[in-house]
């Protein structure tokens, strides 16, 4: 089954044209990679994809319905998981709570349901001691975890990552990997966003280039290094 | 990641704290007390602590909004207004007891709300603030054509109609009072189920799903709705229930002065500056922060009540002086400094690997 069809989808911030006549599609189960360029468009898309930003043109269908009017709050309850590029915590509340928000409204389940999932939710990505800390108290490594913790909570089927891995050790960046990895193995679709390509092209199945809003290239990632288009445009390399 | 699901002791969600249930013994004491004061109370500390209680409930329900809510409007005197104009307007055209009437003015509030969430919604922030504002005067504007309840120089309630309110007759033969001082404790017994209402129906709000989801809203309206919360429904219930509580408070203030004028039933100062101070001074954003507000207003207006126009100057530099060395008002202060919370809407995880994990360090 397609999980996520985008078809023709354009947005404009004025005459700057972000997302130029994007169309491609996600089967269930697979972990797309997205790349390119800084300014080309790749948060955008997310946006497009949650319905936080509307397109101007085009389709979103997601599990072949079209969610093209659908707000963000209704496409999050329908599955649509995602994580922001600069961390944004609820940052009143705490890491528990946080996490709690999410599930009770992104599932629609009350507090006593969700409290014990939560709770292994933070022991998975390793935020359990600071489940009663306050998240505006968090560091940098920790707010990102929580990014992926409190979309976990909404228990989506199709899960967005955007630079989740920027900013990160070395070995920060393989745990979460390792986390990244067993939450695909359990049949969560991925579309992540990323600079940091080892850990982007340990994960995924298929690379998706943009550039300057449009789809360069999407296939196989070793096949989509090695093209000429994107050693010019995305590496800088002239071949 | 295997060691995920087995812990000794189950994990477990806290709300409470030791002072919230000091409190909440304090608090049930506390209203048997006020339940009671009229047997021994004069009739001007009944009349004091109808102030206190109304201007109390204003505050709090302007802190839902602007504290909880995010919405910052300077037109609430508008639900007031409408409220005791409503209650005047079923009693002198319908005949109906005022009593009764009161509820029918927070409907009415709340009708009034429904047109103007929907222009004001379009506005942020400070535009949102001044348009609530613009609202407010063109609904005392109109209310001052209708002259069935005597349109800009305003009406009195009829005689009979205080005369023969509800209850009051008990009032006169259990307490031996005249009628006005009758009607005084009747309507200071209705302001104390109202304040208590009002607090107990915010904390309730606060605890539940909906009250984590607005303090989310007002972290993060982007991320709120990424998570699934229905942003927008959260502040048309905020709005609303404002609406209805202020309309409440706006009939019940005016069934107690049995006098009304469109100038004073809409008047921003009174209804919407004071409610502001309280709320700054006592802390925006806590349960706790009103209650202390408005206690500091009352004990600044008898102190400064002969004092005219030098009183809204110290109020005002009062004020700014507390927005500027404490912007979390003066329960922020206190609770800083001690760590108290009377009304707790923390979730505390326990148990689970954080059980092991304390005894570990």
């Amino acid at each position: 089954m397609t999980m996520l069809a985008l078809q023709n989808v354009s947005k404009s911030f004025g005459a700057l044209k972000v997302t130029d006549a994007v169309s491609f599609e996600v089967p269930e189960g697979q972990a797309l990679g997205i790349i390119g360029p800084n300014g080309a468009g790749k948060s955008t898309l997310f946006n497009l994809i949650t319905g936080n930003l509307p397109a101007d043109q085009g389709t979103v269908h997601f599990e072949g319905r079209d969610v093209t009017r659908v707000p963000a709050m209704q496409r999050c309850i329908s599955g649509v998981g995602r994580s922001f590029q600069i961390p944004q915590p609820f940052t009143h509340l705490t890491v528990y709570e946080n996490l709690l928000v999410a599930a009770t409204h992104g599932r629609q389940h009350s507090e006593s349901e969700v409290m014990r999932e939560c709770a292994v939710i933070l022991e998975r990505t390793e935020l359990i001691d600071r489940a009663n800390q306050t998240s505006g108290s968090l560091s940098l490594l920790e707010r990102k975890r929580l990014e992926l913790a409190r979309a976990m909570a909404t228990h989506p089927k199709l899960l967005l990552l955007d630079e989740i891995a920027g900013g990160l050790t070395e070995g920060e960046c393989q745990a979460l990997v390792e986390t990244i990895k067993a939450i695909h193995a359990e049949g969560v679709t991925i579309i992540w966003i990323e600079h940091v390509l080892h850990a982007l092209t340990s994960v995924v199945d298929r690379l998706l280039v943009l550039d300057f809003g449009k789809v360069i290239g999407i296939g196989d990632p070793d096949a989509i290094m090695d093209s000429k288009e994107v050693k010019e445009i995305y590496l800088g390399i002239d071949v | 990641m295997s060691h995920a699901t087995d812990h000794a002791v189950p994990y477990a969600v806290h709300t409470g704290t030791s002072a919230s249930r000091i409190a909440g013994i304090a608090a049930l004491i506390l209203i048997v007390v006020l339940v009671a004061l009229p047997a021994f109370a004069s009739r001007s500390l009944i009349q004091d602590m109808f102030f206190i209680l109304t201007m109390l409930v204003l505050a709090q329900f302007w802190n839902l909004l602007a504290g909880y809510g995010g919405l910052v409007s300077i037109g609430q005197q508008a639900f007031v207004g409408i409220g005791a104009y409503a209650m005047f307007g079923v009693v002198i055209l319908a005949g109906l007891d005022p009593v009764p009437a009161i509820l029918l003015g927070g409907v009415v509030a709340v009708l009034l709300a429904i047109p103007t969430a929907f222009f004001a919604f379009r506005l942020q922030g400070a535009y949102f603030a001044i348009g609530t504002w613009v609202i407010a005067e063109v609904v005392r504007l109109l209310t001052s054509q209708w002259k069935a309840v005597g349109g800009g120089t305003g009406t009195s309630l009829p005689r009979d109609a205080t005369r023969d309110l509800w209850m009051t007759e008990t009032i006169e033969t259990v307490f031996g009072v005249r009628n006005a001082a009758a009607r005084d404790i009747l309507s200071y017994w209705l302001a104390v189920i109202l304040a208590v209402a009002t607090i107990g129906g915010i904390y309730w709000l606060l605890r539940t799903k909906r009250g984590l989801a607005l303090a989310a809203v007002r972290d993060n309206i982007e991320a709120a709705k990424s998570v699934g919360v229905d942003a927008v429904r959260m502040k048309w219930t905020v709005f609303l229930v404002a609406a209805f509580g202020t309309g409440l408070t706006g009939a019940l203030i005016y069934l107690q002065k049995a006098r009304i004028s469109p100038d004073a039933a809409f008047s921003v100062t009174d209804w919407t500056a004071f409610v502001l101070f309280i709320v700054v001074i006592g802390g925006i954003g806590t349960i706790e922060g009103p209650i202390i507000g408005v206690i500091v207003f009352f004990l600044l207006q008898s102190l400064l009540a002969d004092y005219g126009t030098w009183y809204l100057m110290v109020l005002g530099v009062i004020g700014i002086i507390i927005m500027l060395f404490a912007p979390k008002g003066l329960w922020g202060l206190i609770s800083s400094r001690t760590g108290i919370e009377l009304f707790p809407v923390r979730r505390r995880l326990t148990g689970g690997a954080l059980h092991t994990s304390q005894q570990e360090t």
